[in-house]
């Protein structure tokens, strides 16, 4: 589904992002750890056509990212509070994603009364504006709008940080939910390692902008993980 | 302490991301200051003489006729545009601070602010002037001293009603309405409000009025901020209540629908961007300036076609000029969503249009001066319609300014507004549409020259398609660099 190749980014002497090769294969669940610095958003910008690589490029599905637009039908990303509109409701949020990516109000509706729970009663006919929400509100608002539209790629930049200790729980189960669909490729970033272990298939380790570790997740991988952290 | 409060403020202002600006610009800035204090210092010494001159009566007495309407007018640009102290308490909270001493060095900011000074221009002249014309020294020491109080007492009642919305348009309503009937001579308010002004120069007790007034407001305003110093109290940010607003009549419309539903809400629900529909509107109101024969300058045919473009098109350059820039604070999700470039500036250029049919139709006002003065408005609008819309979507693309929806810091021009690139995109907005009608007008007759200008827009409205995609590879080079400057906040 997706291919890196000869994918570097280099500000000024500085070079951020160094991947030779990576693949992830369509449906995986593919997590991505790393300490402050490593290159974990920068990946998930240049896949968004945020950023230019400096060297080589990306394929989604086929399609070139910073050539073609043609990926966006099929991506959804929650990055970051940009990626919400402040001034609206969430409600008129999804709606607006939904519009956008050719579902009407009914499909919207019935897409986010699955994440009743998820949302704890915070989200829904709160009478406020996303600006207004707390930060961990928002990021909710933000993931579950991420799913609308059927999207084969779903980007998520750090999704467990700011969630309540009960949200994560739930997160995590919808987004091993999600994996289990062999049509859907999930990116999580993370800092937490047992999160991420717990919800991934294959995971990445990114250090200086560099993968030094690949992993298809078994019991021995958070082991590994916190061995290697530990330095 | 109070030594910590200057420290801080100093840092504070020449650490400020708007002091880091380009050397020219800075100068630019100075030139502005400058000039402004010119006009003020001008205004203040040639009052007096432009007032006799026209045989208006007594100057001091003329400008005290008019005086409430200086004050309600400060009072009014006060709330819009002068920065509340409340800001930046918040870490001061909890160091070892009294209460009353940080009210008080956030009330006394308040006190040094340009808002307060700049009258000073006009005043200290004028004083000057009475004083060497011969009025009672006294008097006008008395006079001066009692408006100033009143400036600062604006000054409190600003930190007090501020973020009341209800009083602020009430305030300015009236105005506008009693504005309106002092000059068809339906009711005159002045002949209320002038005695109360004159008194402070003839009657020697009354000038500490203002001042006992304002000892009050210094006091009321004390006590509410120390009352108010927590952070569930006054220093809590104001949230409106949200209404969820569907606007399912644009739904037929499809993607520019679900566009303009989006910029609907924009508008109506950021400070910001109100400020600048009320902007806007003021610009319907410009054309009276050359139309009525006001200004001198102004007499050559030739400027009544710049009349007639900013007449409908305040709109379209106080919020067309700065179109990614609004969508800054969520640019990314733009930028990743299934949008097409196209669809997002027909939608932008579709709301820009729209706002100037609507200032045209308004603007049927200026039939009153005859059908020469709407024909203005209308080519403007025209050529506004033609050739305006795509030159402030593509200037747009330069003007990289991330735009802070919710505060009106910056609402009257920002630094990079002003970059070479936009400032060449003036000449054809403003002079070529002039150059044009000159030509029709000197060389066939006036109504040649409006024929030309119109003919301009209609043949600009022609090739819309064509000159769409060119600004789509403009924004689409643009948008790495768009995308990090937008970060930057």
């Amino acid at each position: 589904m997706i291919t890196a190749t000869n994918l570097s980014k280099t500000y000024g002497a500085q070079t951020v992002l160094n991947i030779e090769n990576l693949e992830i294969p369509k449906g995986e669940s593919f997590g991505l750890v790393g300490n402050n610095g490593a290159g974990k958003t920068t990946f998930f910008s240049l896949l968004l056509d945020l950023i230019q690589p400096t060297t080589g490029h990306i394929l989604n599905n086929d399609v070139q990212v910073n050539t073609s637009e043609d990926w966006k039908p099929f991506t959804s990303a929650f990055i970051d509070e940009t990626f919400l509109i402040g001034y609206l409701t969430p409600e008129e949020y999804f709606y607006f994603i939904g519009e956008l990516r050719g579902q009407n109000k009914a499909d919207v509706d019935a897409l986010i009364s699955n994440f009743e729970d998820f949302f704890h009663g915070e989200i829904l006919g709160q009478k406020k504006y996303l600006r207004d929400l707390s930060k961990g509100n928002q990021k909710k608002a933000g993931i579950v709008a991420s799913f609308i539209g059927n999207p084969e790629v779903v980007i998520l930049d750090e999704p467990f940080a700011n969630l309540d200790p009960t949200t994560q729980i739930r997160l995590k189960g919808i987004i091993k939910d999600l994996a289990k669909n062999n049509d859907v490729t999930v990116l999580v970033s993370s800092h937490d390692l047992i999160h991420v272990t717990e919800v991934c298939e294959r995971i990445v380790v990114l250090n200086k902008g560099e993968v030094v570790k690949d992993i298809r997740t078994s019991t021995e991988t958070l082991k590994e993980l916190e061995s290697f952290f530990a330095g | 302490m109070f030594k910590h409060f200057l420290n801080l403020q100093w840092k504070s202002f020449f650490r400020a991301s708007s002091f880091k600006t380009e050397i020219w610009f800075k100068i630019l800035m100075i030139f502005g200051a400058l000039y402004f204090i010119a006009v003020f210092l001008a205004l203040g010494v040639g009052s007096y003489f432009m007032i006799e001159k026209a045989g208006w009566g007594d100057p001091l007495r003329v400008v005290n006729k008019f005086m409430i309407y200086y004050l309600v007018m400060d009072l009014v640009m006060r709330y819009m545009l002068q920065k509340m102290p409340v800001t930046n308490i918040k870490p001061l909270l909890y160091l070892p601070f009294k209460k009353s001493q940080v009210v008080n060095y956030s009330l006394g900011k308040t006190v040094v602010s340009f808002f307060n000074w700049a009258h000073a221009f006009f005043f200290i002249p004028f004083s000057i002037v009475l004083l060497v014309k011969g009025y009672s020294p006294i008097g006008v020491i008395r006079w001066h001293l009692g408006m100033m109080a009143l400036f600062y007492c604006n000054n409190f009642i600003n930190v007090l009603v501020n973020n009341k919305n209800v009083i602020f348009y009430t305030i300015a309503g009236v105005l506008f309405v009693l504005g309106i009937c002092q000059y068809y001579e339906v009711f005159d308010i002045t002949t209320y409000t002038a005695p109360f002004f004159d008194a402070l120069y003839d009657m020697p007790w009354t000038a500490f009025l203002p001042w006992i007034v304002l000892i009050g407001l210094y006091l009321t305003s004390f006590n509410y901020f120390k009352k108010n110093m927590y952070l569930d109290g006054g220093l809590a940010t104001k949230h409106t209540e949200a209404k969820t607003e569907d606007f399912t009549w644009l739904d037929k419309y499809g993607k520019l629908g679900t566009f303009l539903k989006n910029d609907i809400k924009l508008i109506k629900r950021n400070k910001r961007s109100k400020t600048t529909v009320i902007m806007s509107v003021l610009f319907l109101f410009y054309g009276l300036l050359f139309f009525t024969g006001g200004i001198e300058a102004y007499e050559n045919p030739v400027w009544k076609i710049f009349a007639g473009i900013f007449v409908s098109g305040g709109f379209m350059f106080t919020f067309g000029s700065y179109v990614p820039s609004w969508d800054s604070s969520y640019y990314p999700l733009m930028m990743s969503q299934n949008i097409s470039y196209k669809e997002y500036l027909d939608s932008k250029w579709y709301l820009v249009i729209i706002a100037t049919v609507i200032s045209t139709v308004i603007g049927t006002f200026y039939l009153y001066f005859g059908w020469d003065a709407y024909l203005a408005v209308l080519v403007g609008a025209v050529y506004n319609v033609g050739i305006n819309s795509y030159l402030v979507l593509w200037g747009g693309a330069y003007i990289k300014t991330p735009i802070d929806l919710t505060s009106n810091k910056k609402a009257f021009g920002d630094k990079q507004a002003f970059n070479a690139k936009t400032l060449l995109l003036t000449i054809p907005k403003m002079i070529l549409p002039l150059v044009i009608y000159a030509i029709g007008h000197y060389t066939i007759n006036p109504t040649a020259g409006y024929i030309f200008v119109a003919l301009t827009g209609v043949v600009g409205f022609a090739f819309k398609n064509w000159v769409f995609k060119k600004i789509e590879q403009i924004y689409k080079k643009e948008k790495y660099k768009t995308l990090l400057a937008y970060k930057e906040k």
